[in-house]
């Protein structure tokens, strides 16, 4: 499903790295974690995932996709198939639950009709059935990541890219958050999630990648996370 | 992309272009200001200008040479000198008036002026035969003078030939002040329409930056470059179909409030009457090019304007 062989990532000429020959091989279905601190590469790992930047050498394979054959014009087809939760939820705030929601399958040119049937389907899946016309701001944090959440899965993408979408939430709701995507990889959807909260990896048990310094350091079954 | 896909997403395109111009309606009317103000000017020069035309065609068409002749020509001789004139390069058409025509032309065109008419009739018909002749060219009257200057015509004649010379001076200054008007009305149109292209490049430059985070969600849930930069050209032509029909409006009540005040007085060479009715029978083709004008330097803006602003390439 994801395939990374020998990826790198500098930013600058001269600098130093952000990424570091690394490989990964996700497989269909599968739930990883990655973890690390703070600038040790994940973010740049999941933004050269949705091609916001391009990777310095390597290949990246996606579904299918071969990042190094992909042109410009080519990157909404690749974004359309990824879903994408970001920390900062990235809800437009002059639109309400449904309408951001909506918004994600109005880009892609879906009816009115098939909107209106689809996203009480995924405010079902994330929990928030009711809260439809509520405007972002009226949201709790973690109701503000469940409807990212819904919005990432409302085309139904084989794979969900969640970056570190528990960071700004207290333990109670990054939880919440934690189950809704156990849940949607339950359902079928390949799940990679970064974070930098043991406890969330510890309570999870699944497979986990550990990145330092632009390495992967470490990538367990079922592991357990320890800085 | 299906086909169905792509028509719901052009209403989509169309609908986000009119909601943003709301949203934007507060940098939205600078722009449309500029443009009504351009488009005035287009409408304005152009109406003008057909006008202007119209009244030196009118002058020219006035213009003519006549050949008084003297009361001894006989209708041979008469004969013969008209088709001599008619053989010349220069002549449009050649008329000949007989005394009795002349005099009924004369009664004619001063019914309103009894005495003048008393006079004419008291003696028999002072009144000369005359050959009108209209030039095709009035600016080479010189091959039709150096023919009548012959002395084998001049010996017909009654009167020295007349050539409306004054005539031709006016049209001369007329025509030369329209093409200053002309000139003055081009520059004038390409000086705003660029300062209206400048303006709503920077407009829309104002939105895009206003709407970047929304731009940036769209991007990264898949949206195409077409769906993110068609509302704002959408956006842009409303500028301009909204412009085209004010500056319209504005030269409609300016016809209003004139046909009032003006139309009895003359406006020198500006016929308000002529520009009128040109106006209104020219509605729809100028309604239409105004419309046309407006949309393309909106769409020509803002299409700029995103190529420059929203960067569809990554790093």
């Amino acid at each position: 499903m994801i395939l990374l062989d020998r990826v790198s990532k500098t930013y600058s000429k001269s600098g130093k790295p952000s990424l570091d020959r690394i490989s990964l091989h996700v497989e269909p279905k599968e739930f990883v974690i990655v973890v690390g601190q703070s600038g040790a590469g994940k973010t740049t790992l999941m933004r050269l995932l949705t091609r916001e930047e391009k990777q310095t050498s390597g290949k990246i394979i996606v579904g299918g996709i071969d990042y190094d054959k992909l042109k410009d014009k080519e990157i909404p087809i690749l974004r359309r198939k990824i879903g994408v939760v970001f920390q900062d939820f990235k809800l437009l705030p002059d639109k309400n639950v449904f309408e951001n929601i909506a918004f994600a399958l109005e880009i892609v040119g879906v009816s009115n009709s098939e909107i209106r049937n689809t996203v009480p389907k995924v405010l079902d899946i994330v929990n928030l059935t009711g809260k439809e016309s509520n405007m972002p701001l009226e949201l709790s944090g973690g109701e503000r990541q469940r409807v990212a959440i819904a919005r990432a899965i409302v085309r139904q993408p084989k794979i969900l890219i969640a970056d570190e979408p528990t960071g700004n939430l207290d333990p109670k709701h990054a939880w919440d958050v934690i189950k809704i995507l156990e849940k949607i990889n339950r359902y079928g959807t390949t799940v990679l999630l970064t974070t930098h909260n043991q406890e969330i990896v510890n309570k999870l048990k699944r497979r986990v990648v550990t990145v330092k310094e632009g390495k992967i350091v470490s990538d367990r079954a079922h592991a357990s996370y320890k800085i | 992309m299906s086909g169905k896909r792509k028509l719901i997403t052009f209403w989509r395109v169309i609908r986000n272009g009119a909601v943003n111009f709301i949203r934007n309606i507060s940098l939205a009317i600078a722009a449309m200001a500029i443009m009504v103000v351009t488009l005035t000017i287009v409408l304005f020069s152009w109406i003008v200008n057909s006008t202007f035309t119209h009244t030196i065609n009118q002058i020219t068409g006035k213009i003519d040479i006549s050949v008084y002749l003297n009361d001894n020509v006989n209708q041979a001789q008469t004969g013969k000198l008209l088709k001599e004139i008619k053989s010349l390069s220069n002549v449009a058409s050649v008329q000949y008036l007989s005394k009795s025509q002349v005099l009924a032309q004369y009664e004619q065109q001063n019914a309103s002026n009894k005495q003048l008419i008393e006079a004419v009739s008291e003696t028999n018909n002072p009144l000369p035969a005359t050959i009108i002749i209209k030039p095709i060219n009035l600016n080479d009257l010189e091959s039709i003078k150096n023919f009548l200057d012959q002395p084998k015509i001049t010996g017909l004649e009654s009167a020295p030939t007349s050539y409306s010379g004054q005539e031709k001076e006016a049209i001369d200054r007329i025509t030369h002040a329209t093409n200053v008007l002309r000139e003055i009305g081009f520059i004038a149109v390409i000086v705003f329409a660029i300062v209206s292209v400048l303006i709503i490049f920077n407009t829309i430059q104002m939105a895009i930056f206003n709407r970047r985070d929304e731009i940036h969600i769209m991007r990264l849930l898949g949206a195409g470059t077409a769906y993110i930069r068609g509302p704002f050209i959408v956006e842009s032509i409303i500028y301009g179909v909204l412009a085209a029909l004010i500056s319209i409006l504005i030269i409609n009540s300016a016809f209003q409030a004139s046909s009032g005040t003006l139309q009895a007085s003359s406006l020198g060479l500006l016929d308000i009457n002529y520009a009128n009715t040109f106006f209104t029978n020219h509605f729809l083709t100028l309604l239409t090019a105004q419309v046309g004008i407006g949309m393309v330097i909106g769409a020509v803006s803002s299409f700029i304007a995103t190529r420059r602003y929203l960067k569809f390439k990554i790093r």
